[in-house]
């Protein structure tokens, strides 16, 4: 579904991503981890091209879409829904005309049938009650689930999680993730997550990849990942108390 | 290395990179200005209105102050000057051809771009750091339609009924102080006002406050868009497009000027 081929980032003359290449199988949901500035975000970013590469090319299917431009661009992106870190709401809109907005900019669908479709997306996310509120007026958890109500209201085949639960206390945080998660089962919506929350990761992905330095250091099934070999990963486990026996466990019981 | 050829090299980056902002802005104005026929949609019409009530409606008070006294400086002034040589019955037409010549366009480009112009680039810029800009995008929903056509549209409409009231109100500005400074009848004020001043130099100043209203969009859009490095950027960009825009309004209407008068 989403290939990279090679990637090679530098900004700000630090080498983000290096000759990165991976895939991303249609209906899963891959968690990409690691240390802060590792190159998770940018690499999330160039899916939708936020960023381009210096060199390597990344697919979205058949669809070349670091080297596609205008309304070729325009085309590919709609098929991607994303939850930026902060929401990314605008400000001086409602939480529904937050929602509205990819429908009213980009269908013709009528106002009814746009107010359908925006409660029920967030009816979906226990939103409903919030629809005349200023983004201001929400909380970084409410925020964030409106965020996710507008990244699925176009029904994309893909979605992007920036950091979704980061900031978030832990029973929302399991709300988003229990969200993604049957997305994913139900939907069969392909999600690419970016977290530093590694049982969160575990509990959502059905692929954990590690970036370290601009490489790709470990890429596994969750029961894989947490017996990897690789000593950056070891480490980024222990540093979350996440041992190959006992607490990940315990989180895959609680986690269902 | 030498500091000489260091201290070229700093300045050919600086030119360099202000070459290429440069030319960023004007590929933003060109593609705001091709979205221009959409401005008279439904939702975007909406936004077109907020902008105008945004930089009209809101602008009144300080242009209201700023006009009032310029009319009545520069009849001051003159005045003054003009009472030496017995001749200060011709303030009407000294206030009023400086003010649709110049003074009006530019003190109201001035006044603009210093609380509209900072104003945009502030909210883009806060937009463009918080992702809001991303998020629009990976939406397939165009910066440049969304946000910046409707800004272009409400100041380069703005700007010239503004310039044309801040005239109104320095000219009678100058006729107050005429009449109670100078001992200027207001009958003769108006007279002289009316006499000189030709068709002309109303349409070569509304022609500039037309031009002022997009450099200041341009710059102000333009700066938010590329803001960088998150609240100090945001003050960063402000900041610059107040500057860019004030040196921007002098060098553009004297050019302007010498274009019509010369």
């Amino acid at each position: 579904m989403i290939s990279f081929e090679q990637i090679t980032k530098t900004l700000g003359g630090k080498t983000v991503l290096d000759d990165v290449s991976f895939e991303v199988p249609r209906g899963e949901t891959v968690v990409i981890v690691g240390l802060s500035g590792a190159g998770k975000s940018v690499t999330l970013k160039h899916m939708v091209q936020l960023f381009s590469p210096d060199c390597g090319t990344v697919r979205i299917g058949e669809d070349v879409i670091s080297a596609a431009k205008g309304a070729e661009l325009e085309r590919m992106r709609q098929r991607f829904g994303v939850l930026f870190q902060g929401a990314a709401l605008l400000q001086w809109l409602t939480v529904f005309e937050n929602v509205a907005l990819p429908l009213r900019e980009k269908t013709d669908l009528s106002e009814e049938e746009i107010e359908k479709t925006v409660l029920d997306k967030l009816r979906l996310l226990n939103m409903e009650d919030a629809v005349d509120k200023f983004p201001a007026d929400l909380s970084g958890g409410m925020q964030k689930r409106v965020g996710l109500a507008r990244a699925i209201v176009m029904n994309p085949e893909i979605i992007l999680y920036d950091e979704p639960t980061s900031g978030l206390d832990p029973v929302t945080a399991r709300l988003i993730d229990q969200l993604i998660e049957n997305l994913r089962s139900e939907l069969g919506i392909t999600s690419v997550v970016v977290t530093h929350d590694l049982h969160s990761a575990l509990a959502i992905g059905t692929r954990i990849m590690m970036i370290d330095g601009g490489k790709i250091v470990e890429n596994a099934t969750p029961h894989d990942f947490i017996h990897s070999e690789n000593e950056t990963v070891q480490r980024f486990l222990e540093s979350q108390y996440i041992t190959r026996r006992g607490s990940w466990e315990k989180g895959m019981q609680t986690h269902g | 290395m030498d500091m000489p050829r260091r201290s070229f090299r700093r300045f050919g980056r600086i030119i360099l990179l202000s070459c290429h902002g440069a030319g960023d802005a004007l590929m933003m104005l060109g593609s705001s200005v091709l979205y221009i026929r959409t401005a008279f949609r439904p939702r975007a019409r909406h936004e077109v209105a907020v902008q105008l009530f945004i930089t009209g409606i809101k602008s009144l008070g300080v242009i209201t102050v700023v006009a009032f006294f310029t009319g009545m400086i520069l009849a001051l002034q003159t005045g003054l000057e003009l009472r030496r040589f017995g001749q200060e019955v011709n303030i009407g037409t000294a206030v009023t051809i400086v003010m649709i010549r110049e003074m009006g366009p530019f003190m109201t480009g001035l006044i603009i771009a210093a609380s509209v112009g900072s104003a945009i680039a502030a909210q883009l810029g806060t937009m463009t750091v918080s992702e809001e800009i991303a998020a629009l995008e990976v939406m397939s929903i165009n910066p440049n339609r969304f946000l910046v056509m409707p800004r272009l549209v409400a100041l380069a409409v703005m700007m010239p009924i503004l310039t044309i009231y801040t005239n109104l109100l320095g000219i009678v500005g100058g006729g107050i102080v005429g009449a109670t400074q100078l001992g200027v009848a207001m009958q003769a004020y108006i007279d002289n006002a009316t006499r000189y001043a030709e068709n002309k130099d109303l349409y070569v100043g509304l022609f500039k406050a037309v031009v002022f209203g997009i450099i200041i969009a341009t710059v102000a859009c333009h700066q938010g868009l590329t803001t960088r490095e998150g609240a100090v950027g945001v003050g960063r960009a402000t900041r610059r497009t107040v500057i860019i825009s004030f040196l921007m309004i002098l060098v553009v209407g004297y050019m302007i000027t010498r274009m019509f008068y010369i």
